[in-house]
């Protein structure tokens, strides 16, 4: 009974063996168009609605605002008025006479800055919270607290203290974005599974390394989940402090172009101000997901 | 008898606030060099906070634990653990997760090309050397629990602790690899000590088997000798009388006299 069993597996494995590579060669072609066919079908599915949204709204906008007297410009009138700005965003006439290009890459500058330094003191005190509970005791109350304190009410502060209306900026956003990366960098160290813990005992890691080998890859997942509200909230400062600081930078933009009744411009800066945010808000979740790839499944 | 890794007086009480529970009370237990030595119990008896004791990882209340006649009380590679859900770290490959032992290990002793050649021989040992690059979830769990072991080994412990290692596993993994690790005691003389609530991996794989009494104040109850030749072979013993009479002595023991008591 088992002999012939055997026997039989063996019958039809081997013409399968043999019959594989044959038609492996010929049906490639194939699957390879129907894969890009597939692609192509599956961001058609994902493009096309928006699109048709996007375009039907600006329909509405465009015949609501057509008439005569309307307080905001249509889409047509948008584009007329601002063609200048959107083809040519790399002028520079001295002062604040700048491209949009100049503008966002000031903002962006800012960004930058404060980001990496709450960045960099968000995750120290994070893991200094989450892994002390002392720590916590002492210092949780007080983040709660302070994080409720709306962005621009620390910006008279700061200008107070730094007397320059840059650093102004840079601390605003700092201390906007520092407190998610903060609360969700503890939240992750607390989480790190205790049978860690005891690998890194028994491996006799000094606390250096099980920073850097176990505490970090194991955190990264809650870390990136603070860095990208961190990335959000800071783009929503810069634009409300730039108003205020003035100089060079999109949210000075938007408040001059109001001052000169550019509405148009106005509508233009917002639509790039949404798109960077948009942009880079992917950027950290795709840093994210680069960097925890492995950690989340378990 | 040479004592390799000596229990003294070991208790164990744990306090949440005025609430005290004693855990252990008065484990003596001397382990010789080579010696493969189980200690089983009905769950809740407290035989992981004892090789949680052992390994270091949490303190004895009283007591203490003895290796080589020195006292060890924090983790250390000299006992390095097979924990009962692998615990291999995520984010590295299966080599880097012995690799990290290894490196602080012998950090001083070996050479990088000594080290690397190092973990290949131990995942070699547990016939993982072909998945070193993959990562603990592209892996079955017998794979995982085979690279668990592979790190505790190439640490060179002087005692292997094994917290039900086979736990977690459906049963024909867990046969294999049952013998696979009895093949790996045969070839290197490790001093095995194994947290298990199975009976027949107790009597197929120990030389000592140590019974636990039913917790609160959980003692030894009883130490039985597995008179059986090595190597052994799973299939001659189903029908061993000496395997059968020591089956059947740990069974009335856990079954009969410290019979678990759902409430306790």
């Amino acid at each position: 009974m088992n002999m012939t069993a055997t026997k039989i597996e063996v019958e039809t494995a081997t013409p399968a063996a043999t019959v594989a590579p044959v038609v492996a060669l010929t049906p490639k072609r194939p699957p390879r168009t129907e894969a890009y066919a597939r692609m192509v079908r599956e961001t058609a599915v994902r493009v096309i609605p928006p699109l048709v949204v996007i375009a039907l709204l600006t329909l509405i906008w465009e015949l609501i605002c057509r008439r005569a007297g309307s307080a905001l410009p249509p889409p047509s009138k948008v584009f007329s008025d601002t063609k200048e700005l959107i083809f040519d965003p790399f002028f520079d006439n001295g002062g604040i006479d700048k491209g949009l290009f100049w503008h966002l890459s000031a903002s962006l500058q800012r960004v930058a800055f404060g980001y990496s330094l709450s960045a960099i003191a968000g995750i120290g005190l994070g893991v200094l919270v989450g892994q002390s509970v002392w720590a916590m005791r002492g210092l949780d109350p007080l983040f709660q607290v302070l994080r409720t304190i709306p962005p621009l009410a620390w910006l008279p502060l700061s200008l107070a203290a730094f007397r320059d209306g840059q650093p102004s900026a840079i601390f605003v956003i700092f201390i906007t974005s520092i407190w998610p990366i903060i609360i969700n960098t503890a939240v992750g160290i607390r989480n790190i599974p205790q049978d860690y813990r005891n690998v890194a005992a028994v491996v006799q890691l000094n606390p250096l390394e099980f920073f850097a080998k176990i505490m970090i890859p194991a955190a990264a997942p809650y870390i990136f989940t603070g860095l990208r509200i961190g990335i959000g909230l800071s783009w929503l400062a810069i634009v409300a402090a730039e108003m205020l600081i003035g100089g060079v930078g999109i949210g000075f933009f938007i408040w001059d172009a109001w001052n000169s009744s550019h509405i148009s411009e106005i509508i233009l800066a917002l639509f790039y101000v949404g798109i960077i945010g948009f942009v880079l808000d992917r950027l950290i979740a795709g840093l994210g997901k680069f960097v925890t790839h492995g950690t989340a499944q378990n | 008898m040479t004592a390799y890794l000596k229990l003294d007086h070991i208790d164990k009480v744990f306090t949440r606030g005025a609430a005290t529970t004693e855990v252990l009370k008065d484990i003596n237990l001397t382990i010789e060099k080579g010696e493969y030595v189980s200690i089983i119990g009905h769950s809740g008896c407290g035989k992981s906070t004892l090789l949680n004791i052992i390994a270091g990882l949490t303190g004895a209340t009283t007591g203490g634990v003895l290796l080589e006649n020195r006292e060890v009380n924090s983790p250390g590679p000299d006992r390095a653990v097979v924990f009962q859900n692998h615990s291999l770290l995520p984010w590295l490959t299966v080599y880097e997760n012995v690799r990290l032992g290894v490196d602080k290990v012998f950090a001083r002793t070996k050479s990088r090309a000594e080290r690397d050649a190092w973990v290949m021989h131990n995942l070699n040992l547990v016939q993982m050397a072909h998945a070193r690059d993959k990562r603990p979830s592209e892996i079955s769990g017998g794979m995982k629990q085979r690279v668990g072991i592979a790190r505790a080994l190439a640490m060179e412990p002087k005692v292997l602790l094994l917290d039900e290692p086979f736990g977690a596993l459906d049963a024909l993994t867990r046969a294999h690899l049952q013998d696979s690790v009895m093949a790996l005691h045969q070839k290197l003389g490790n001093t095995i000590l194994m947290i298990t609530h199975d009976v027949d991996e107790a009597v197929l794989l120990s030389d000592r088997i140590v019974m636990m009494t039913n917790g609160p104040s959980a003692r030894i109850g009883e130490v039985l000798e597995v008179p059986l030749a090595r190597p052994r072979k799973r299939l001659e013993l189903a029908t061993n009388t000496t395997y059968l009479k020591c089956r059947q002595r740990v069974l009335e023991f856990l079954y009969e006299r410290h019979r678990f008591v759902e409430a306790a």
